[in-house]
């Protein structure tokens, strides 16, 4: 008898690096929706250059609009400062306070399990759907 | 946000701080889920005007609309301060209704308390930028205070030019450090306190009149 074999979903993570230079051009909402879109489709999103803190503060706010009980659940979010030579202490560079832009990594709440950040290193340990 | 705007904002902002005379501030209390920060409301509240705000509780997302007590007249060295408390949910960048069930809720609560739970983080975080004079913003000095949410919302309040004091709550358990949370945010006032046991309150009245009258 032949085997029926299904066709297999395909697994795997998107990771969507978005240039500092293509954030530029947009508003604020136009960042915070690609942002968002990304997540919901269950990508990794790195911003090179992060958001501003009012921008942030929005993240926070639609975020919490669009969760819902049986499909999204919140994003996970880490910083890291851009690092230019000799500016800021550790723990300055660690809470995200020198530069310009901080190197910001995004993704939805159910799919990473950890967010890990230290010194040099931001680890994401991402789930299969 | 354009520049002018920015800046049109800024002015007003100026200029209603400058104009508001006696106007009671309006003090907003915020930091993550199970700080303390209700049990911090209901006790100036319970000092100051002899009722509480809202109830406390160990369940995360007890609190989930903003509340408010006006006109605390808050005392000090002859002089009173007048404010608006505002408690606001604790804040936070996900939700998952199924962590309520673990607290022997029914599934439809979950869902309904998690839904309040979104809804008042939004509030909260618009309010943040729009309707607050002054943050508290509550730590568990018992748990790291080096989490992307603390870091995020000082640096909101702080490019807002709001002006805030750190409180390192729980200092009754045995794992609490202020010194980690003075460390983390050297360039804010932290006070020590417990407003469970009710310990450090003179110092933290006198603070609150100091940067808030
Ligand atoms: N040990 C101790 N527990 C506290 C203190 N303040 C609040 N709690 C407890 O922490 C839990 C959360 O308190 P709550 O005020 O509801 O936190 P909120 O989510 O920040 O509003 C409750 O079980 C409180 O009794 C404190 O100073 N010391
Ligand atoms: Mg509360």
């Amino acid at each position: 008898m032949a085997e029926v074999t299904e066709q297999p979903e395909p697994q795997g993570v998107q990771i969507d690096l978005i240039s500092g230079d293509r954030m530029e051009g947009l508003t604020s909402m136009e960042k915070i929706r690609l942002i968002l879109d990304g997540v919901h489709e269950g990508n990794i999103v790195i911003l090179e250059r992060g958001l501003s803190p009012d921008e942030e503060s929005k993240l926070i706010e639609v975020t919490m609009s669009e969760i819902n009980p049986d499909g999204f659940n919140g994003i996970e979010i880490e910083t890291y400062p851009q690092i230019e030579a000799g500016s800021g202490s550790f723990l300055e560079r660690l809470m995200g306070r020198t530069g310009e832009g901080k190197l910001t990594v995004i993704g939805p709440a159910n799919r990473i399990q950890t967010l890990h950040k230290d010194e040099e290193l931001i680890s994401a340990f991402v789930t299969h759907r | 946000m354009g520049l002018l705007t920015g800046l049109r904002d800024s002015i007003s902002r100026a200029a209603d701080r400058l104009f508001a005379g006696n106007e009671p501030k309006r003090i907003g209390i915020y930091g993550p889920p199970n700080a303390g920060k209700t049990t911090l409301a209901n006790r100036i509240a319970r000092d100051w005007t002899g009722d509480a705000i809202g109830p406390e509780s160990h369940i995360p997302h007890e609190t989930r609309r903003a509340r408010r007590k006006e006109d605390v007249e808050i005392k000090r060295n002859g002089k009173s301060v007048t404010i608006d408390i505002v408690d606001t949910p604790g804040v936070t960048t996900k939700v998952d209704y199924e962590e309520f069930l673990e607290f022997d809720m029914e599934k439809d609560d979950a869902i309904r308390r998690s839904r309040e739970a979104t809804e008042g983080v939004a509030e909260a975080m618009h309010w943040l930028r729009e309707d607050v004079d002054g943050v508290i913003y509550v730590l568990d000095s018992a748990k790291d205070p080096i989490t992307q949410v603390n870091t995020m919302l000082i640096g909101i309040i702080e490019s807002r030019d709001l002006p805030v004091l750190i409180f390192a709550n729980k200092i009754d358990l045995e794992d609490s450090s202020v010194q980690r949370i003075k460390s983390t945010f050297p360039q804010h006032e932290t006070v020590p306190l417990s407003a469970l046991e009710g310990d450090n309150m003179d110092e933290v009245y006198d603070k609150i009149a100091e940067y808030f009258g």
